[in-house]
């Protein structure tokens, strides 16, 4: 991350794009052997507790499923189909994982992402909003991060549909109706990551008060709005976008219960059905496509870094 | 309070010295405060027939959804039971459930951090990949894989998550232990011959702490809300459980008509997740200090 030039920036994607691969090969080799170590005798999964016992037919349904191959081979071959875009065959279901979730990552995806820009500027507003205020108004804000940060998002969509949906019945409380039924579950995934990120950037903003740039800065007549939008935000920005990816994974992970508490189609339906049959081949594909999406947005936060901080254009780095 | 041991603080105006007076005493008010919940919420723990004025089962059907009031502080649900007697017991499931995860995370983050620290260059570096590839993995996601292989249960939310948080402390340790393995204490231990898992647990462990029991307390926290919104889920206890995630799922259904069934259990959650927070920020706080 150090130093970057910018006409190294194609040798440090590809840099990037390798470790990315790489680790997306160690989630895959993880979950893989986590679940031929762990997951017990998988045709007992598959065929459920009736007819786990017949020995002719577990037989037939290790040959389907290729569990009778060597280890090493399956390995490979888990590999070579994950390879050429193909995920598996579902247990429970008896199709292609990939049939399981084609109709679901959209629904989840769009409440993810609508909830990291809602987020993100909640907690740009906050921040832009108390910077350089007194110091009541910095406890304030700081006690509503702090709170933010605690409240569970499935617990605050609870809140929100008892109050928005049933009391002063605003929002649609169940089901996908466009937009109006989007607000309520982006809203409550976006508070608590919003908590994190005003946090965030609000400590950065505390360092940085202080520096002689900033006194300067004041010193040529700049107003506190100034201040903030022209010269500091960009220095809070920063460790905001380290987290990026960790609060895009993070609000994968809380969609699942948002989509459990509003009932919206999406991943999280079909992941717990999965998760509770011990459907171990939709589960890994779910969970090896949110690495996927953890390392495209670590790059993507890698490459945004000198576009917001010039100082790490240049070799001599801050 | 050492100001000037903080070199971006030096510079600061003339009048920082009160707020920082203020800042601590805040702090010291804030820890105080998560203290006492958490002494409640350990009381709870162990006695909560202390505080329940109900069992949290009996059924009383000709009092359902009686909303909160003299009798019932938090209202009675669906089946007519007093939905604060049921919070209160739920304090052993959930909190119990947060507790036992935290200390998986922490023993097997120990283990790999101390390894990668103390073991061949070789060792670390595997080590350090596979945290690379566990943090990867969305920490709720993660939970669920491990569900999916282990089974549903309470034990095996508590293991899923404390799995899912084993990276953390990892580095946490390592990061520690490596800075610990250059002092001269442990030098001349080893040049004594010490043998490695010895002067490790003896000398290098108990240095280490200090962070991770500020990451352990923050780590609590979200794990009793991880525990909660996986139980929600239906993948930890079963419903008669008076577990707080339990609760919500069941008081979910009746929102239109009886939220307190659904909200209770929730402010209990929050409560504990920000005693922990406030707890483990006042030790990083000190600790910095």
């Amino acid at each position: 991350m150090g130093s970057l030039p910018l006409a190294s920036a194609p040798r440090f994607l590809l840099r990037r794009a390798l470790t990315g691969v790489l680790v997306l090969w160690g989630a895959v080799t993880v979950t893989f052997f986590a679940v031929t170590a762990a997951g017990g005798d998988q045709i007992d999964a598959i065929l459920g507790p009736q007819a786990a016992n017949l020995p002719g037919l577990r037989a037939q349904v290790a040959a389907q499923y290729g569990l009778d191959r060597p280890l090493v081979v399956q390995y490979l071959h888990r590999l070579g189909d994950l390879a050429v875009g193909n995920l598996g065959r579902s247990y429970q279901r008896d199709e292609p994982v990939s049939r399981v979730l084609s109709g679901q990552v959209w629904p989840t995806l769009s409440l993810s992402l609508s909830a990291a820009v809602i987020g993100l500027l909640l907690a740009l507003g906050v921040t832009i909003v108390s910077a350089g205020r007194g110091r009541l108004a910095r406890a304030g804000t700081s006690v509503l991060e702090t709170l933010a940060v605690a409240i569970p998002p499935f617990w605050l969509g609870i809140l929100l549909l008892s109050l928005f949906s049933f009391s002063l019945r605003w929002f649609p409380a169940y089901g996908e109706h466009g937009l109006s039924s989007l607000v309520l579950p982006s809203l409550a995934l976006a508070i608590p990551v919003a908590g994190v990120l005003a946090q965030v950037m609000h400590q950065e903003l505390d360092l940085v008060e202080s520096r002689p740039f900033v006194l300067s800065a004041r010193a040529r007549g700049n107003g506190r709005l100034g201040l903030v939008l022209r010269h500091t935000l960009r220095h809070a920005l920063l460790p905001a976008t380290t987290l990026a990816a960790w609060v895009l994974g993070t609000l994968v992970g809380g969609a699942v219960l948002v989509e459990k508490v509003f009932s919206r189609p999406g991943l999280g339906t079909v992941l717990v059905d999965a998760v509770r049959h011990r459907d171990t081949p939709v589960v890994s594909a779910v969970v090896i496509l949110a690495a996927a999406v953890f390392v495209v947005a670590n790059t993507i936060a890698d490459l945004l870094y000198p576009v917001i901080d010039a100082r790490l254009r240049e070799p001599v780095a801050a | 309070m050492s100001m000037s041991t903080s070199p971006s603080l030096t510079t600061a105006p003339a009048g920082a010295d009160r707020a920082g007076t203020r800042t601590t005493a805040g702090r010291r008010a804030a820890l105080a405060a998560g203290i006492l919940v958490a002494a409640a919420v350990g009381a709870l723990l162990l006695l909560p027939g202390v505080l329940a004025p109900y069992p949290p089962d009996t059924n009383d059907v000709a009092h359902t959804f009686a909303a909160p009031g003299a009798h019932h502080y938090f209202g009675t649900d669906q089946l007519g039971r007093d939905v604060f007697s049921r919070v209160v017991y739920g304090t052993r499931y959930s909190v119990l459930t947060g507790l036992v995860a935290t200390a998986i995370g922490v023993l097997g983050g120990s283990v790999l951090g101390l390894a990668a620290a103390a073991g061949a260059r070789l060792v670390d570096t595997v080590i350090m990949r596979l945290t690379d590839v566990w943090l990867a993995f969305p920490e709720v996601l993660l939970a669920l894989l491990v569900i999916a292989l282990i089974g549903t249960g309470p034990t095996q939310v508590a293991v899923a998550i404390g799995v899912a948080a084993v990276p953390y402390y990892a580095r946490l340790v390592r990061g520690q232990a490596l800075a610990v393995m250059r002092a001269e204490y442990v030098e001349a231990a080893k040049i004594l011959g010490v043998p490695p898992w010895r002067y490790l647990i003896r000398h290098v462990l108990p240095n280490v702490g200090g962070p991770v029991v500020v990451l352990a307390s923050l780590g609590t926290g979200s794990a009793v809300a991880a525990a909660a919104g996986l139980s929600l889920l239906g993948l930890g206890p079963l419903p008669p459980t008076p577990d707080w995630g339990v609760m919500l799922a069941e008081g979910q259904s009746y929102l239109a008509n009886a939220w307190w069934i659904a909200v209770f259990p929730g402010v209990a959650l929050v409560l504990v997740v920000l005693a922990a927070t406030l707890i483990g920020r006042s030790l990083q706080a000190r600790s910095v200090r």
